[in-house]
């Protein structure tokens, strides 16, 4: 029975003429324009839904379509021109007679602009261009930071740049000796030098140092050669330290700069790359903490996380300016951007911690076991297989994570700082540039320098996806 | 075909030197409260090779993994290779250098090169200089017929050439013995047969093994023992024509006139 039925089937595919046999190949041909090229991507987003009028639903749909996108595109320009015209096309820009304030004024106001005039008053954010980048920084030791600033700048496009070589070297000091550097640089050094300290640290460094040496040689075994291999990275460590307190110690005959007088971009960006060099690798620790098997590193994990992510920032910075001076002993001044470093970099930590465990889970199981069964140890497989999938895997994440903190440093004004944000508001409240254009301007400048530092921190990622996606 | 396997046996017999590389007593692993392998007995010596059968979920992977502590047994003793096989890391790590594993999805990693991914672990784990790693990655990629895709990403590899790969990469290490989970199950039919043939042409080199798989045609021609567990169990072991041609128990029969039949 069943060979009737595929009898049955066969000749009426035959009858069908199903049988086909290509006798030469189809061409290879280009796509056709409209669907490529600019003009094709305009067709495709914009035209396309606008253009089709084949049956009644359809041209309704289409009228609707073209009477929203002229909307929309009216709406865009409007915005555009009108921001344009602002900052640009009505602004004023120049203040010859010394002015100040009148310059920006309309006829009304007493000043000789047009009634009904409304554009950004440029010379006001010339005249407050120092306060607004360096703050009450002496104006004879700006130099300290323009050279920390060209430093951190060219550290930075080396690491960045592919082609030059010695990146890891050069990253290596940018966070090893350039905090240092900029720190006596910025605060002027000249802490004192604890003999005692800086005798210990380095007897102990050298002595862990040695430690390592003797244990790599083959001298130890047992439990203390484990020891020995951590002892070796120790002891720089401890060196590095005493150096730093060596450096920081000595008196390089700069004038001292108290913190407090620092202000505007030099506060924000303090603050913010502080924040986001430690919070990386710290967070790191903490997401491995919080997936280890070992139960005090889980269980301290965790409560470093919750503890830091349950409270908000300005509560945080709040905390730190009231309450840690409860906690010193009587006359010891805790400086208050440390407080607020500390503050900022432990609470980015706890969130950045998330972000990467997020990256560790997400990574295949498969991976951990390839590692494990190739023999490698649990710090090799984290750094060599399941760190640089996983980072690269939220890298949109941890991205985000930098951008909000850098903009979160606004909130350092709860401590008395006055960082970006808050520099530039003070310079809003001078009287002597008082227009009604003033707090537009200024905010307009704050916006924009905002911008600048995000979205370019925002390419650089989109570039850095870009380059880590060739292999998968 | 009875000439080269009779060339092959003769090869074999001089190269069985009776070193106990595996030898498992009384094992017995729970997942919580599901007994999954129980009192499991294998012994293993140098050059053997054996096929482990049986449906899914009778803890075959399960058994294997165990001999590279992927997973955990909790009764029984385990030795590789003279090691015994228990929480001290230092045992775990010492066996895990010895010991290759093939995965049914490869695993390979996907951000290093081919090559970076056969080197990375003499370079790491055995402390070779990096020169003399590349060099043997580069000989046991020509071993698997691939040398040519060394710089390659192996997303850009087909599955067969992936799972290649991964020989190459375990075989890097050296390793006493080779641990096959399935390793062609996730593969086209079309490239089902270059990595069988690899497998193949390892075993004929004297290579100790213990694959899970059903390719039975693989397993008839390379296997000296098969074993087929059921729910846990160790059911029937024997030689692979003794256990084709004429299984004892009532599952072997079962199971084989499933697999058998298609």
């Amino acid at each position: 029975m069943a060979s009737n039925r595929t009898s049955k089937r066969r000749s009426a595919a035959n009858n069908n003429e199903v049988a086909f046999i290509r006798q030469e190949d189809a061409p290879i041909l280009p796509p056709p324009t409209i669907s490529s090229g600019l003009a094709g991507w305009l067709y495709e987003n914009i035209f396309a839904s606008m253009l089709d009028y084949s049956s009644l639903g359809a041209a309704v749909k289409s009228i609707l379509m073209t009477v929203f996108t002229a909307f929309v595109a009216y709406v865009f320009t409007v915005q555009i021109y009108g921001l344009l015209d602002f900052a640009i096309l009505s602004a004023v820009w120049q203040d010859p007679e010394e002015q100040k304030r009148q310059v920006c004024w309309t006829v009304e106001q007493g000043g000789a602009l047009p009634n009904g005039w409304h554009g950004a008053c440029w010379p006001y954010i010339i005249a407050k261009t120092k306060f607004i980048l360096y703050g009450a920084y002496p104006n004879e030791s700006l130099w300290r930071v323009n050279s920390t600033y060209l430093l951190g700048a060219i550290l930075l496009a080396w690491v960045m740049i592919e082609r030059l070589p010695y990146r890891k070297f050069v990253a290596a000091s940018f966070l090893t000796i350039y905090p240092i550097f900029a720190t006596v640089m910025l605060t002027g050094g000249g802490f004192g030098l604890s003999q005692f300290s800086v005798g210990v640290n380095t007897i102990a460094g050298l002595a862990l140092i040695s430690f390592g040496r003797v244990g790599k040689a083959g001298w130890i075994t047992g439990p203390l050669l484990d020891f020995s291999k951590v002892a070796g990275l120790a002891g720089w460590f401890f060196i590095f330290f005493a150096a730093a307190l060596v450096s920081v110690g000595v008196d390089f005959d700069l004038e001292k700069i108290d913190t407090r007088d620092w202000g505007g971009l030099l506060i924000t960006l303090v603050v913010a790359t502080t924040a986001i060099v430690v919070s990386l690798p710290l967070g790191i620790l903490l997401a491995l903490g919080r997936r280890s098997n070992m139960p005090v590193a889980r269980t301290l994990s965790i409560i470093f996380i919750e503890f830091w992510r349950g409270v908000p920032l300005i509560t945080v910075l709040f905390m730190a300016s009231v309450m840690i001076p409860l906690f010193m002993p009587e006359g010891v001044n805790f400086d208050s951007l440390l407080r607020a470093l500390i503050g900022v970099t432990l609470w980015q930590s706890a969130y950045m911690a998330e972000v990467i465990r997020g990256g560790l889970q997400a990574i295949d199981k498969g991976q951990y076991e390839g590692a494990d069964a190739i023999g490698l140890s649990y710090w090799q497989s984290m750094r060599l297989i399941i760190l640089p999938q996983a980072l690269t895997r939220v890298l949109p994440g941890i991205v985000n994570t930098i951008i909000s903190v850098f903009k979160d440093t606004s909130l350092v004004s709860i401590v008395g700082l006055f960082d970006l944000l808050g520099a530039t508001q003070s310079t809003i409240a001078d009287a002597a540039w008082s227009t009604p254009v003033q707090a537009s301007t200024g905010y307009l400048v704050v916006a924009l320098i905002f911008f600048v530092f995000c979205f370019g921190m925002s390419r650089y990622s989109m570039y850095l996806e870009r380059k880590l996606n060739r292999g998968h | 075909m009875v000439k080269t396997s009779v060339a092959r046996d003769e090869k074999r017999k001089t190269s069985l030197d009776g070193t106990v590389i595996v030898s498992m007593e009384h094992v017995n692993k729970w997942f919580g409260e599901f007994h999954v392998l129980r009192d499991i007995n294998l012994r293993v010596v140098r050059g053997e090779r054996i096929v482990v059968c049986g449906p899914s979920g009778s803890g075959k992977s399960t058994l294997i993994r165990c001999l590279n502590r992927l997973e955990k047994h909790q009764d029984g003793d385990i030795n590789v290779h003279g090691i015994e096989l228990n929480n001290d890391v230092k045992n775990i790590d010492e066996i895990r250098r010895e010991v290759g594993m093939v995965f049914q999805h490869f695993n390979l990693f996907p951000h290093l090169s081919i090559l970076e991914n056969c080197m990375l672990a003499p370079i790491w784990v055995r402390k070779t200089p990096r020169a003399e790693a590349e060099e043997i990655a580069m000989h046991f990629l020509t071993r698997v017929k691939i040398p040519e895709q060394a710089s390659k990403y192996p997303g850009q590899l087909s599955g067969g050439q992936q799972q290649r790969v991964a020989i190459a990469r375990a075989l890097c290490m050296q390793p006493q013995l080779m641990l096959f989970d399935e390793p062609t199950s996730a593969l086209d039919p079309e490239m089902i047969k270059e990595v069988l043939d690899t497998m193949v042409e390892l075993a004929d080199d004297g290579m100790t093994m213990i694959c899970v798989t059903h390719e039975m045609g693989f397993a008839r021609r390379v296997a000296d023992r098969v074993i087929f567990m059921d729910e846990g169990q160790i059911v029937e072991q024997n030689e692979p024509e003794a256990f084709f041609n004429n299984p004892q128990s009532d599952r072997t029969k079962l199971f084989l006139s499933q697999i058998l039949g298609h």
